[in-house]
């Protein structure tokens, strides 16, 4: 933002207040009243009104109404609100006015927070996009990123699945790497997040959560700002090639304090159980078809699994606000409670949240300081996944319970002897839930202070400081009781069982120093704003490894590494940054950016840990040209070009150029004579690691017309990496794998995203917001090998459940990444599949690796997101739609389980399987038949719902009261047939179904 | 200009203060050594050797789920189930029932380069390789002189490096059987060089010089610790490298064959009195035959791999684990064929004590029915006692035999069959009796002199040596593997068994390293 203040002008505005306080009361003056409402008709409580041409004013009280006295001669007032278009009405002729003001799509997000400092909309040189409050989802939503799913063009959220906080996948443009991390980069009020805590520098978050954002309240966050290309990026240099989300936190508003209380209730059901046979249809599989034996082993029960692991849910949500200011201090502190169950019986998450912001402004607005605090703690009961795929397979024929069982009263199937469990078979899922109890506990804080002090005597500068923190402590039980089968040994009590403890913690600093310049030069129509800065940030974790205990306490001598060689694994890296941005704006009609960004990391070795990354833009405001310039129908428009250099080194280990040794865990010893010795191991090193480089090119609108009741962007990218950390094959012999981490891949990806928001009704009564993104994104794999290499096939990848080590996906040259690689199924006449029986690529008369067909891949080419909201007087209604095009699923539930060999088990049990069994007829399992990839493209309602605002509900205070009701996951329309048709993955196995949510929500403003 | 000074220097004061964190970039891994450290006591050189060995004993050094190699499962890559299921499924003796990648290649016999489990026991053979030559970079006589040991100490570390040496030599006959012509890395290429590819024959001479040179500075035979290598393992690796000469270079070395075997048979080893006794968790204890193990311990030693595969994939929950030694394990997997089965006078051990199997022979009509088949249970997690012995009822203390005695008994008798001098018939049929002897209990199953055929060999083999990692060699030295001579159930996929091609008798250089290495060309057909 251009500050044109000066510092004598600064001076003289307060001399002149000053002038006007002290004798204002002296002069002829006369007594204005009104009332501000909204285009609604809502009292406006707390706008702003101030005499035209002067500074003196007065805001609205609860009931919209305000009393102003002005000098005899004064003609207009200004009245303004956040959130709705300023007004100046006369009052030349009155003394009682009704103010209407209008709400403005874009006031919010008038101003863009990029890194580094804030742009006007209007200025932006690169693909950015921006939501804030109003347009989150709505409903229940208990993890930040959900808020914004389906809403941006090039931004795809795809949740892990329907457990209480479990994370997403977060893809901006589909991302831009290949076996290194694909996350953006999050960074909360100008705190950069780490990508996941372990030393593996994965994307592993911490023990005890699902999720790092989920310790992060909603209600809590503003806006997101999403930066899409590099010009945007850039400035975060190593970390940006996957995009980069800010996140804004809610700030205090000046003003007399307002109370704040939401509470939402929710109801949650699984949408539809997973089609398996039934006990009549299972009861007569058998009797038909199996041995003797195994007819013997049918029950006499008729039990619905999935209804004994499945129940409804019920979760509610409380938050609890206050904010103002207090002697001129804008502060907002928030709490909030939320108890979220699963479906799965036994998963159950709590947070308790808190937050504080105070923005106190010093020394005559010179010093401005910014203080966020976060504090969350969250109590967790994780489920036992694996009952899922038991609730499936389990015989239900077979009771829940037993009379005598010695497994806590559960029926399970019994060894040959009929006194021992069954090695081979399944458990009872029942008792998989109700036998384990794992229970965590996290603690997090994080928080931030920014110092922003415009340095005198050089108008336009400004020193800034940030100094962030983000601390957390995870830890938690597993608790499994001697008699659970899920943990059971045959013959050694101190092996049953689990009672054990877990720790976990991070401590991640974050130090910046920029200094920030902001200059009209009006004598040649130019502007400049320019950044530079330097970077700290470090991300320590401990681990604590505990010792494995049964639950006897006995230590788990069939557990590796127990008791563990090392109590405490630190790990840590460091970044290191200096950056530095240009942005130069000629006559508000051409803008030029430029930005240089210089990182450390301590993944690399000294000679290749240095990095720099550069981007150009240039914007051109052609509605700001003489032709367009008076045109009422275009009221922007901006052609964007950019291009820019992004890094990666996120999601590799943090010590890969180091060669080093390490002993070997208890459990991998070897002995000699009587002793067992640790074993010195050498590890395998690649010294020249470095980054990950991302080439992007951009090219976009941005547009408005119509009174900006049509307003959106349009952008086309090309995306080129280089580099890519690939985990590929090295010469074996050659070091001490056969196969590390080495920057020898290419990739491209291009795409295209587009939205728009409408307005197609705006009237007293009416108001009709649409909201529409598309994007589309294309991957390809250019490169793989050391050398080119055309007979190179591929890396393979997309391991899945059923055999040992199988995989269905692979990365190579010419294809997406995770592309489908399996066999082409042969069918009869009748288009039944032939058990076994594939298309002979080769022609070579066997059927093996070389018949593998690469075909379709599990990311969508097309994502669509709908939005849509009709108000009519205090009624709301909104839904969201969203769509998937092409994307392709493997149905690994049907693949490993709906065969009929597991129905009829040689071992000594029976297991039930899928009812589209009856349909494949396959005996063995056929993992490697394209008969399992389906077409999973959707259409899904995530959101519909109905909102009431009662307005206020005193006739004396402003206490305005809101209520909805919102239905989430409302419908999918797929031809898929495994559980759900959104898996980011493309893998479908042992999925958490997202339930159907059904929420009462009451909003109460004070 | 004073303010702008002020302002100058405390930007500079800032800027020199950042700096100053540059070194905060250099982090290292928690809780590991560098190379001085570990060279730097006589400790870390046992701890060194104790990863030299226990590569291929184990997957890795973080439990049995993480692996030294990758492109295979992990759970599964340990040198010896990668090597049995090279050697044994390959052959009439095993079939698997399971469905794992590439697994069910190995009966079909029609794997190709991209098989993962090839790939595995390429990967892991080399890795152990890697290892050796890295022990022996830091024992040089030249570093040890830095260091400031005791005699005895220098004495042990010299042992060690010769015992590395023969390991190495050891996997790279793995190498030369299985793959014939693999990349060659010794103790003078450095890590990082990208290894060119050796030539069979001239593999053959590299480790045949390597074992006659390593086996001068080894331990006498019978004198070194359980589980290390002495010189009898070494002369016994001559031994077998040398019946197969002919295999490997096309020129027979029979009469060398001779010479070596009777070294080992006349280094102070002799049969244990209970062939069963051999398989059986407490094999490590006064154990008279084996002459080098490769060691398990069901606490301390443990992997899905070794004799944990091997047990646990010889029964499943309706055999009744526990009396197997792995009451919570049983997997269900492998199994031999009929033709296997006939070898043996009866399926049981009424007559032959090395017949122990399981139950009744069925047909195999579906492959993955384990049921089906002729159970073979020969290594058991259990002690000559009866006792099981700790270590979760799955993994298993068994050791695997890896040199004994009783194959030097059938090198040499094959030798001499094969014109061989420097021995004679009638000791190479003493020997044989010795183990008829042993197996039948009395001598109401020796033999004679004119008994004494390759064929019967072939058959002997197969029933003293089963499962022991033999037969797919075995095959090939008398030309039964590939082609038609011979067909077993299921051989090349089909039920009554078909003949393949001749290419089969060498596996593919993994496709993954063909990409990956340059310097490599394929076996042919491949």
């Amino acid at each position: 933002m251009r500050k044109k203040i000066s510092k004598i002008s600064r001076h003289a505005g307060a001399f002149l207040f000053f002038v006007l306080v002290a004798f204002g009361a002296n002069a002829q003056n006369r007594t204005i009243t009104g009332t501000v409402i909204s285009q609604d008709g809502r009292l406006l409580s707390g706008a702003s009104i101030i005499i035209v041409g002067q500074k003196v004013g007065v805001t609205t009280d609860a009931d919209g109404k305000f009393s102003i006295s002005v000098p005899e001669n004064a003609k207009q007032l200004q009245v303004s609100f956040v959130g709705y278009q300023m007004q100046k009405v006369n009052i030349s002729s009155t003394s009682n006015v009704t103010v209407v003001l209008v709400s403005s799509v874009q006031a919010l997000s008038d101003v863009v927070i990029i890194g580094y400092g804030t742009v006007q909309k209007k200025d932006i040189t690169g693909s950015v996009s921006t939501i804030s409050t109003k347009d989150f989802q709505k409903g229940i939503v208990t993890t930040p990123e959900q808020l914004i799913t389906g809403k941006i063009s090039g931004v795809s959220i795809t949740s892990k699945g329907g457990a209480p906080g479990s994370g997403s996948v977060i893809r901006i443009r589909g991302g831009a790497s290949l076996t290194a991390s694909n996350n953006p980069l999050i960074v909360i009020d100008g705190m950069p997040l780490a990508d996941g805590v372990n030393g593996d520098g994965g994307t592993t978050p911490l023990s005890g959560t699902a999720n790092p954002l989920n310790l992060i309240n909603p209600d809590d966050i503003e806006s997101f700002t999403i930066l899409k290309d590099a010009a945007a990026t850039a400035i975060y240099g190593s970390r940006a090639s996957n995009g980069v989300i800010l996140i804004t936190t809610k700030h205090g508003k000046k003003g007399k304090p307002r109370l704040n209380f939401t509470t939402q209730f929710g109801v949650s059901k699984l949408p539809k159980e997973y089609p398996v046979l039934s006990a009549a249809q299972f009861r007569n599989y058998v009797n038909t078809n199996g041995t003797p034996a195994q007819i013997a082993l049918l029950g006499n029960a008729n039990t619905d699994w999935q209804k004994e692991i499945y129940h409804t849910a019920l979760t509610t949500d409380n938050n609890l606000s206050l904010s103002g200011s207090l002697q001129n201090i804008p502060y907002r502190i928030s709490g909030e409670y939320m108890n979220q169950q699963g479906i799965l019986k036994t998963d159950d998450l709590k947070r308790f949240s808190g937050g504080l912001n105070v923005s106190p402004s010093l020394f005559k607005n010179s010093l401005k300081v910014e203080l966020n605090l976060h504090g969350t703690i969250t109590n967790t009961r994780f489920a036992n996944q694996d009952a899922k795929g038991n609730a499936i397979t389990f015989d239900p024929t077979q009771p829940v319970t037993v009379a005598g069982s010695k497994f806590g009263g559960y029926y399970e199937w019994l060894g040959a002897n009929d006194s021992t469990l069954n090695n081979n078979s399944n458990r009872n899922p029942v008792a998989m839930l109700e036998q384990k109890n794992d229970r965590s506990k996290v603690q997090r804080s994080f928080g931030n202070i920014k110092l922003d002090y415009a340095i005198p005597y050089v108008s336009g500068l400004h020193a800034n400081l940030n100094l962030g923190y983000d601390i957390a402590k995870g830890s938690g039980s597993t608790l499994i009781p001697v008699d659970a089968a899920q943990s059971y040994n045959n013959s050694i009590d101190s092996l049953r069982g689990y009672n054990n403890e877990y720790q976990q913690k991070y401590i991640n600093t974050t130090g910046e120093f920029f200094l920030g310049y902001n200059k009209d030069i009006t004598s040649i129509k130019s502007n400049i704003n320019a950044v530079a800065g330097y970077g700290y940030y470090d991300y320590l974790t401990k681990n604590y490894n505990s010792t494995q205990r049964s639950a006897t306490k006995a230590i788990r001598t069939d557990i590796a590494n127990n008791p563990p060689l090392f109590y405490y694994n630190p790990n840590e890296y460091t970044l290191i940054s200096y950056y530095g941005r240009l942005i130069y704006t000629f006559n508000d009609k051409y803008i030029l950016m430029g930005s240089l960004r210089t990182d450390g990391s301590s993944r690399f070795s000294p000679a290749t840990r240095w990095g720099t990354f550069a981007s150009g833009a240039f914007t051109w405001r052609i509605k700001q040209e003489d032709f367009l310039k008076n045109s009422s129908t275009v009221n922007q428009l901006n052609l964007r070009l950019s291009y820019g250099q992004t890094g990666n080194q996120s999601g590799i280990g943090l010590y890969g150029y180091i060669p080093t040794y390490f002993l070997s865990t208890p459990g991998s010893l070897y002995p000699f004579g009587n002793t067992f010795y640790n074993m010195y191991t050498p590890s395998a090193y690649i010294s020249n690691l470095k980054w990950e480089t991302t080439d992007t090119y951009d090219g976009g609108f941005d547009y408005g017309f119509l009174d900006n009741r049509i307003n959106g962007s349009i952008d086309y990218y090309y995306k080129k990496t280089k580099d890519l950390l690939a985990n590929v094959s090295i010469p074996a012999g050659s070091n001490f794998s056969n196969k590390e981490t080495t920057n020898i891949g290419n990739m491209t990806d291009q795409g295209i995203d587009f939205n728009v928001n409408l307005i197609p009704v705006r009237t007293k009564d009416w108001d009709w917001e649409i909201g529409f993104n598309s994007s589309y994104n294309k991957f390809k794999i250019t490169n793989l090998t050391l050398v080119p290499d055309p007979n190179f096939i591929g890396n393979t990848t997309g391991g899945i459940s059923g055999g040992t080590g199988n995989t269905v996906q692979i990365d190579a040259v010419g294809s997406a990444p995770n592309t489908f690689y399996l066999y082409q199924q042969i069918y009869n006449a009748n288009g039944m599949p032939i058990e076994g029986l594939y298309v002979d690529q080769n022609r070579d008369g066997i059927i093996n690796q070389n018949d593998l067909v690469k075909n379709k891949s599990p990311f969508p080419s097309w994502t669509l997101g709908f939005s849509n909201s009709v108000s009519y007087l205090k009624w709301s209604l909104n839904f969201v739609l969203r769509a998937n095009f092409d994307n392709y699923m493997y149905n690994n539930t049907a693949s490993s389980l709906a065969v009929t060999r597991s129905i009829l088990n040689p071992n000594k049990y029976l297991e039930n399987a899928p009812s589209s069994v009856l349909k494949s007829s396959f005996s063995n399992n056929q993992y490697f038949s394209n008969y399992y990839l389906e077409n999973a493209s959707f259409l899904r309602m995530d959101n519909i719902g109905l909102n009431y605002d009662y307005g206020s509900i005193s006739k004396n205070h402003k206490y305005d009261l809101a209520i909805s009701l919102h239905c989430q996951n409302v419908f999918v329309i797929t031809k898929y047939t495994g559980v759900d048709p959104e898996i980011f993955s493309g893998i479908d196995n042992n999925f958490y179904p997202r339930p159907r949510t059904f929420t009462l929500g009451l909003n109460l403003s004070l | 200009m004073k303010h702008i000074l002020l302002k100058m220097t405390g930007l500079a004061i800032v800027a020199i203060a950042f700096n100053g964190c540059n070194k905060d970039l250099n982090r290292l891994p928690p809780n590991t050594v560098n190379v001085n450290q570990v060279y730097s006591t006589p400790e870390g050189y046992t701890q060194a050797m104790a990863k030299v060995y226990g590569a291929f004993a184990l997957t890795s050094s973080n439990g049995p789920a993480q692996s030294d190699v990758q492109g295979v499962d992990a759970g599964t890559s340990d040198f010896l189930r990668l090597l049995w299921v090279a050697q044994e499924l390959t052959t009439d003796e095993g079939i698997n029932a399971w469905n794992d990648p590439g697994l069910p290649d190995f009966h079909n016999m029609d794997w190709a380069s991209s098989n993962p489990i090839l790939l595995g026991l390429y990967t892991r053979s080399i890795y152990q390789i890697t290892v050796c030559n890295d022990f022996i970079r830091n024992s040089s006589d030249a570093t040890l002189a830095s260091k400031k040991f005791g005699a005895s100490d220098l004495t042990n570390i010299k042992y060690y490096r010769a015992e590395a040496r023969f390991l190495r030599a050891f996997q790279y006959w793995v190498l030369m059987d299985e793959f014939a012509n693999p990349p060659f890395v010794t103790d003078s290429t450095a890590v990082g060089t990208i290894p060119k590819q050796i030539d069979r024959k001239d593999l053959f001479k590299y480790i045949e010089s390597e074992l006659i040179s390593c086996s001068a500075n080894m331990a006498p035979p019978k004198t070194n610790q359980y589980g290390r290598a002495d010189q009898a393992a070494a002369w016994a690796l001559l031994a077998r490298l040398y019946l197969n000469a002919e295999v490997y270079t096309g020129t027979p070395r029979y009469t060398d064959a001779i010479t070596y075997a009777e070294k080992v048979i006349n280094s102070g080893y002799s049969l244990d009195p209970s062939y069963q006794d051999l398989f059986l968790a407490d094999n490590n204890l006064n154990n008279p035959e084996v002459i080098l193990p490769i060691q398990y311990d069901g606490n301390n030693t443990q992997t899905y791999g070794g004799t944990t595969f091997i047990i646990n994939g010889e029964v499943d929950a309706g055999m009744n684990p526990a009396l197997f030694g792995v009451p919570s394990g049983g997997w269900g997997g492998n199994r031999a064929t009929s033709a296997f089965g006939a070898l043996f006078p009866s399926l049981d051990t009424t007559i032959d004590k090395r017949a122990i199997f399981y139950g009744t022979e069925s047909k195999i009509i579906d492959v993955g029915n384990f049921d089906q088949g002729l159970h073979a249970v020969k290594f058991k997690n259990i002690t000559s006692t009866g006792a099981t012995p700790p270590g979760g009822g799955t993994f298993c203390s068994t050791d695997f035999p890896l040199f004994r005695l009783a194959e030097q008994y059938l090198i040499y008798a094959e030798a001499v069959l094969r014109g061989g001098t420097g021995g004679d018939i009638n000791t190479a049929v003493g020997y044989i009796n010795l183990l008829r002897e042993r197996a039948y209990g009395n001598t109401s199953g020796n033999i004679t002199a004119s008994d004494l055929t390759l064929p019967f060999i072939l058959d002997e083999r197969g029933r003293e040596l089963w499962w022991e990692c033999f037969r797919r060699t075995d095959l090939i030295r008398f030309g039964e593997f590939t082609g038609s001579n011979y067909l077993w159930p299921w051989k090349g996929g089909i039920s009554n068994g078909t003949g393949v091609s001749s290419q089969y008798n060498i596996f593919p250089i993994p496709l993954s390293d063909i990409q990956a290495n340059p310097q490599l060309d394929q076996n042919p057909g491949y």
